[in-house]
């Protein structure tokens, strides 16, 4: 793990990059990284995750900027700046269940090919993928998913870059710091090795290529 | 009382102590509203955690504790927080027992859709998807109709959510249910009769000799 500033860490990302960005409605998001990759005009951006938040938190910044061209997603109902952007082919949206999302991330995380799902089986979202029986069951085959980056937000980073996460913020950070080739992370407290216990570490050092420091 | 309490507070009596129970947005949150001080049941929330409380007075918000909608909730004692690949492993490992879900149409087979109209309304499916597949009981609480026309049809026109049916539709006129794969009318909602139902139902209702009047 690196410590860097956040300048250092979105001056990383190239235009196009697939970039996993962690949280669920804006919450548990690395808004600062956010902040930036708009600062910086990151653009023609590929993101993946679980919603498009509202305009002016979390993802939203991103197409607030027109940064982005492709988003795969579970839901973008409560930002309506994406909804227009998607209509006028400005963005490709790729909609998943959000069950199937994250079991996605989970096995692009963990050297898995995809996952059988039996969620969307009888529905669009089984259009064009091949479908298993297991023991006279149908299950969908989902494919893994990965990025060139992704962006995290802790509750709690040590100095090695051992995380924990605060309530409902965990939601998909500690999955999709498993699934990219590079991992950077902010947190709302950077603390002393030790200050998490063994047992409270959700993503361990291990996986934080990049720690952002705090102002 | 108002539509959407009279369906919720129906809804609210399929629950049983124990439950882990999953509100969707909507009339289904409202459910909450209505389940008895002494009947211990655990809600889900699809974000992260089992143990939603009502939203906090005023000051005391947690800015990272909210529901799926972002709006901030509390969490009662014995709560407890996961990541969203625990969250909807219990969604879609049968561990959920309730789903409460809004819809935009439910048809004669039992079939729900509710995440979008093609050309108008495509808001994402969410968690519907997941919960409708694994959840051991589905619970549709809408409006028997809109705008005049009736949600309850023959054969959905919209997108399906799952090809899983679902257990049992609360609307502000009745409560249906698919038992022996046959569309059932179960109940009728207070000052409703059987006939006023069937006027504002497309599909083909089949009406058991004994139509009992809501309890809320």
């Amino acid at each position: 793990m690196k410590a860097v500033s956040v300048e250092e860490a979105i001056a990383m990302i190239p235009n196009g990059a697939t970039v996993m960005v962690g949280g669920f409605m804006g919450i548990g998001t690395p808004e600062r990284l956010l902040d930036e990759l708009v600062r910086q005009k990151k653009s023609e951006l590929s993101i993946i995750s679980n919603d498009a938040a509202f305009p002016g938190k979390g993802v939203g910044k991103l197409f607030d900027a027109s940064l982005v061209s492709m988003l795969t997603t579970s839901h973008i109902g409560l930002n309506p700046n994406v909804q227009k952007q998607m209509m006028a082919n400005k963005v490709a949206v790729k909609l998943v269940p959000q069950g199937t999302f994250v079991e996605r991330i989970r096995a692009g995380g963990c050297g898995l090919g995809g996952v059988l799902t039996p969620t969307g089986v009888g529905t669009i979202v089984e259009e064009g993928k091949r479908q298993v029986d297991v023991d006279g069951k149908r299950f969908l085959v989902e494919t893994a998913l990965r990025s060139d980056f992704a962006l995290i937000h802790a509750f709690l980073a040590d100095y090695l870059g051992n995380l924990s996460y605060a309530l409902t913020a965990r939601n998909f950070n500690p999955v999709m710091a498993m699934a990219a080739d590079t991992v950077i992370v902010t947190a709302e407290n950077i603390v002393p090795v030790g200050v998490i216990t063994p047992d409270h570490v959700v993503t361990p050092a291990p996986l934080v290529d990049y720690l952002v420091a705090n102002r | 009382m108002d539509a959407q309490s009279l369906i919720a507070r129906r809804v609210a009596r399929e629950l049983r102590a124990g439950n882990l129970v999953n509100l969707g947005i909507g009339i289904p949150t409202l459910v909450a509203n209505f389940v008895p001080s002494d009947l211990k049941v655990f809600f889900q929330s699809e974000n992260g955690l089992i143990g939603t409380g009502p939203m906090p007075e005023q000051g005391m918000a947690h800015p990272l504790l909210t529901d799926a909608g972002g709006r901030p909730i509390s969490a009662l004692p014995g709560a407890s927080v996961f990541d969203s690949a625990m969250s909807f492993g219990l969604i879609r490992g049968g561990h959920v027992d309730i789903t409460v879900l809004g819809g935009l149409q439910v048809d004669a087979e039992g079939h729900l859709a509710n995440w979008m109209i093609p050309g108008k309304m495509v808001p994402g499916m969410g968690g519907a998807m997941d919960l409708v597949s694994g959840a051991k009981r589905v619970i549709v609480a809408m409006q028997h109709a809109a705008k005049g026309k009736s949600k309850i049809v023959q054969k959905c026109a919209l997108p399906l959510t799952s090809a899983r049916p679902v257990d049992l539709v609360v609307t502000d006129m009745a409560v249906i249910s698919f038992s022996g794969g046959r569309i059932t009318l179960q109940e009728t909602a207070p000052g409703v009769t059987v006939a006023e139902v069937l006027a504002v139902t497309e599909a083909d209702l089949f009406i058991p000799a004994n139509v009992p009047q809501m309890k809320i």
